[in-house]
């Protein structure tokens, strides 16, 4: 298996408190992964430094084996594309004028629309099926549909590395739903590198090739959703009780928390 | 794409997209600066008609209409046209860099720096018989120092591993209150005859301009209206937040530092000239963004011309409406332009 992402001695911070500890980690090319761990614990911190959002304190972020702060970030932009968590679009900006803006990195001073950009942006649109919506204001979408023009956005950068932080975030299920599968189409058909972090583990083990749980500052464990996750993972990462069991529709791992609430059966299993 | 036409020559070397809608919003905002250029150039004292203000243009005219025409019109209504763009376009850079509808050079600081540094001349550059000791010439020059000086000042205390721009909005704000401070502890300290001096000029007038304003205001707008349009693209992604600008692969921090260089400048030449006209530099890019969205292609040149329309009505409101009373044009900025603006918020408000 390739490496599209790797990270070495890597040391995040804000300010004086660590956040990442000395991390060495290889993010498989042409493969979904996805960070799971509680709140707070780094993984979007990660993510930003991946994407050179972040200055890390030490240690270095390697995409295909070179070192990404010493490259251009044009040519780091070329390769690698981020969507950071709930972006806000100006006032009035049509879905159109926005998706056309993942198009930057390609972009001079007498090219900035070439034959070239039109038909990357018509195949973002057309991916995330928002064509109709072109010439729609971006902040008078609905959830999905802002989400969906953002990813477009993402995608007519035209990049074989997408990492988005929380995609998912304050969107409905059926939204949810949408955008993994879009996502995952994206990887399956063009094998595209997507990395992303997930608050809903069962969702991270139905999509994610890779699972990469972070804890105290460290990787607690990486691998297939289906090698990995298991109780003791789940209560160490987590500090959660759980069961977990098999998803009856993909067959993947799906946790049930352990807690309060109704309990109907007949025979208490617990 | 109906809205859009592509434009694409010499083999693609050159390829822009054109938004037919901005395209003929942006014409008729020609026409009708344009047209008020005429108008107001034709009013005063003595009245022309179009057709005679014209003739005089080309060439023909009496030798008294040539005389009015270039010798006290036209200098003051170019400069007004000038100084209205120069507003508006740093008005939307700054907008658009820094994010926040509410960023206005008046916000920032500039014009307040450049207001400190006209009455601090006028006080120190005056006997006691509040005649200047050194040449008025002086004072644009006072001016552009004051503005830029609170350019860097507001630049460098926003600094923290690169500026950011909720810093550069608040730490303008605080410099601005401390401007305004300090120039009315200044005018009320001096003699009221330089206070009611240094107030015309903190209002904004063009009254007064002359043709060797108008060689030096006019180059010095073109040339970074022209550097503001070639930045174009990175104002429309640094609009979009520091994380998506650095991600589509813009250099956050040095787009930034010229864009605000740019807008210091265009803002500098103007209070030099015209003094702290306000209010321009806030509502001109609101009003283009009503009219043509939020996409800076078409949002500069659009703020461009309303900025011009905004200021040469206001100059002409202010010399004729209440003639032989000279009224700033400053005054009839936020007076003209409010109601207009009010009204686009109101009837977008569903939008």
């Amino acid at each position: 298996m390739k490496t599209a992402i790797e990270t070495k001695n890597l040391t995040l911070s804000y300010g004086d408190s660590i956040i990442i500890n000395e991390l060495d980690l290889q993010i498989p090319k042409g493969e979904i992964t996805v960070f799971i761990g509680g709140n707070g614990c780094g993984k979007s911190t990660l993510l930003r430094s991946i994407a050179r959002l972040l200055k890390p304190k030490n240690g270095a972020v390697l995409l295909e084996g070179n070192a990404i702060a010493k490259m251009s970030t044009k040519d780091v932009a070329k390769q690698m594309s981020i969507l950071p968590q709930s972006p806000i679009a100006p006032e009035g900006l049509t879905v159109l004028q926005l998706v056309k803006q993942g198009r930057y990195p390609y972009q001079t001073w007498l090219k900035q629309w070439t034959e070239k950009d039109e038909e990357e942006v018509t195949k973002a649109l057309k991916a995330t099926a928002i064509e109709d919506l072109k010439d729609r204001p971006v902040d008078s979408l609905s959830g999905g549909q802002r989400q969906r023009a953002w990813i477009a956005m993402t995608l007519a950068q035209d990049t074989d590395v997408i990492l988005l932080d929380e995609p998912t975030t304050y969107l409905d299920m059926t939204h949810q739903i949408e955008i993994l599968d879009l996502l995952f189409e994206l990887n399956e058909k063009e094998q595209r590198t997507i990395v992303m972090v997930l608050h809903d583990l069962n969702l991270a083990c139905r999509y994610a090739d890779n699972i990469v749980a972070i804890k105290d500052r460290k990787i607690y464990a990486q691998g297939k959703p289906e090698h990995i996750i298991s109780c003791p993972l789940v209560k160490n990462v987590f500090g959660m009780d759980c069961q977990i069991t098999v998803d009856p529709l993909f067959g993947t791992p799906l946790c049930i928390p352990f807690g309060k609430g109704r309990c109907i059966l007949k025979e208490v299993v617990l | 794409m109906s809205q859009y036409k592509n434009f694409r020559m010499m083999k693609g070397k050159v390829s822009f997209l054109l938004d037919n809608k901005a395209t003929i919003v942006l014409i008729v905002l020609l026409i009708v600066a344009g047209a008020i250029f005429v108008l107001s150039t034709g009013m005063g004292d003595m009245k022309l008609s179009p057709l005679a203000v014209l003739k005089v243009f080309f060439g023909g005219g009496t030798e008294m209409e040539t005389l009015v025409v270039q010798s006290f019109r036209l200098p003051r209504i170019i400069v007004a046209l000038v100084v209205g763009m120069a507003l508006a376009v740093a008005g939307g850079i700054l907008q658009g860099i820094i994010r926040n509808p509410l960023a206005s050079p008046d916000v920032l600081g500039l014009t307040g720096g450049a207001s400190v540094a006209v009455v601090s001349f006028l006080a120190f550059f005056s006997d006691q018989n509040n005649a200047l000791t050194v040449s008025i010439k002086w004072m644009p020059l006072a001016a552009f120092a004051g503005a830029g000086f609170i350019a860097m000042l507001v630049y460098f205390l926003a600094w923290k591993n690169g500026v950011s721009p909720i810093r550069i909005v608040l730490i303008g704000i605080g410099i601005s209150a401390l401007m305004q401070a300090l120039t009315t502890l200044m005018m009320i300290m001096g003699p009221i005859y330089r206070a009611s001096q240094a107030n015309i000029w903190i209002t904004g007038t063009v009254y007064g301009s002359s043709w060797s304003n108008v060689a030096i205001l006019v180059p010095w707008t073109i040339i970074f209206i022209l550097i503001a349009f070639f930045m174009v693209k990175n104002i429309n992604i640094l609009e979009l937040g520091d994380d998506i600008a650095t991600g589509v692969g813009g250099n956050i921090q040095r787009h930034r530092f010229l864009l605000l260089l740019i807008s210091t400048a265009l803002v500098g030449g103007s209070v030099a000239f015209a003094g702290g006209i306000g209010f321009v530099g806030l509502m001109a890019p609101h009003m283009a963004r009503r009219l043509v969205g939020s996409s800076f292609g078409a949002l500069l040149p659009v703020s461009a011309f309303i900025g011009a329309i905004l200021v040469m009505l206001a100059d002409l409101i202010g010399r004729t409406m209440f003639s032989p009373l000279e009224i700033p044009a400053g005054v009839f900025t936020a007076g003209i332009g409010a109601p207009y603006f009010i009204y686009l918020l109101f009837k977008t408000r569903n939008a």
